[in-house]
């Protein structure tokens, strides 16, 4: 079945190249001053943009079910500086009970 | 350690403050991968649904693995695997990689600096940098451990191929992550690695602008889009 095969051969070398153009190009290079001042904001912007659409996102469409109860819960515990495994352990478990409860 | 001079030595001319990591890159690689344990159970029990996922869509067992190897991103992953199971063309499958991993773009430029060596040595670390690996590096105003990258990647690159074997082994029995509430974990985690990025004003506002991107392009534009949209609040970076 080769048309599988080129689709997997070619999902895989755009990724790799994807994630390393950055590191191949620019590597081991301090960023000019004014790419390093947007690159700083990175983190928190998309770290805040993966939780939101991971957390509401559902296909093409925005739901709040069982797992906004655990990124309560999570965001809760983080709030409080309970240990990261705790709070993770209780997030995950209060979204199973949430989807249990529910059905 | 004995190895105190290995890392920090990476920026041999630090520009401002830049807060370098203070350990050597075993004690950095070491700290990453104990820093995403948590983050690799929940990603192996979506490769191991992946493998399932894929052994349903009639891929075989060998062509799962090699993309888990290779694309090493779940989204994707899935979105390729759906493509392909229902019928949907090579090209297809390729514009849903490409749309959904396009943030590792703008990712890799931002661990760049953090990426020293050879042109091999920079595509291979590169590899196993995916969001959580990431996510664990940042040390911290935009800069990125070498070691912390790598450490958290290794673990969560194994989570992810051996996760996917067991489930194209027909691992049944494990159920569906979603039933425990693995879906959460990733997001849970985000939040306490968030908390400590949060650290100006102009950070606060381009996180809460970044999510307003992202959701509100999410009923309008293909899975991935509203993410790499969301970096654009970054821009906010320009002015000083």
């Amino acid at each position: 079945m080769t048309g599988l095969w080129l689709a997997v051969l070619l999902v895989g070398a755009v990724s790799m190249a994807l994630k390393a153009t950055g590191p191949v190009l620019l590597g081991g290079e301090e960023l000019p001053a004014a790419m390093q001042r947007v690159v700083t904001l990175m983190a928190p912007t998309l770290l805040a943009a993966l939780i939101a659409t991971q957390m509401f996102g559902q296909g093409r469409s925005l739901v709040i079910d069982a797992r906004a109860v655990g990124l309560v819960v999570g965001a809760f515990g983080v709030w409080r500086k309970w240990p990261t495994l705790l709070v993770v352990v209780l997030g995950a478990a209060a979204t199973a009970l949430t989807r249990l409860v529910t059905g | 350690m004995d190895s105190q001079e290995a890392l920090p030595a990476e920026g041999s001319a630090p520009p401002q403050e830049t807060p370098a990591p203070v350990r050597g890159f075993r004690e950095e690689a070491l700290y990453g991968l104990r820093a995403a344990v948590p983050l690799a159970v929940a990603v192996f029990g979506f490769a191991v649904s992946f493998g399932i996922v894929a052994r349903a869509a009639g891929m075989g067992v060998l062509a799962p693995v090699v993309m888990s190897l290779t694309t090493f991103a779940g989204s994707a992953q899935f979105a390729a695997a759906s493509v392909l199971g229902t019928g949907g063309g090579v090209a297809a499958a390729i514009v849903a990689a490409v749309l959904l991993n396009s943030r590792y773009l703008p990712i890799g430029i931002s661990v760049a600096p953090a990426m020293t060596g050879g042109v091999v040595k920079r595509f291979l670390s590169a590899q196993l940098v995916v969001d959580e690996s990431w996510a664990v590096g940042h040390i911290g105003n935009g800069r990125y451990s070498r070691g912390r990258l790598l450490g958290a990647g290794v673990l969560v690159y194994a989570a992810w191929v051996g996760g996917t074997a067991v489930g194209l082994l027909g691992a049944h029995y494990l159920g569906d992550p979603e039933r425990f509430g693995l879906d959460v974990v990733s997001p849970v985690l985000f939040i306490a690695l968030l908390k400590g990025q949060i650290t100006s004003r102009k950070a606060l506002a381009a996180s809460i602008l970044g999510v307003a991107i992202a959701l509100a392009l999410v009923p309008f534009a293909s899975p991935g889009v509203p993410l790499i949209a969301a970096t654009a609040a970054c821009l906010l970076g320009l002015r000083k």
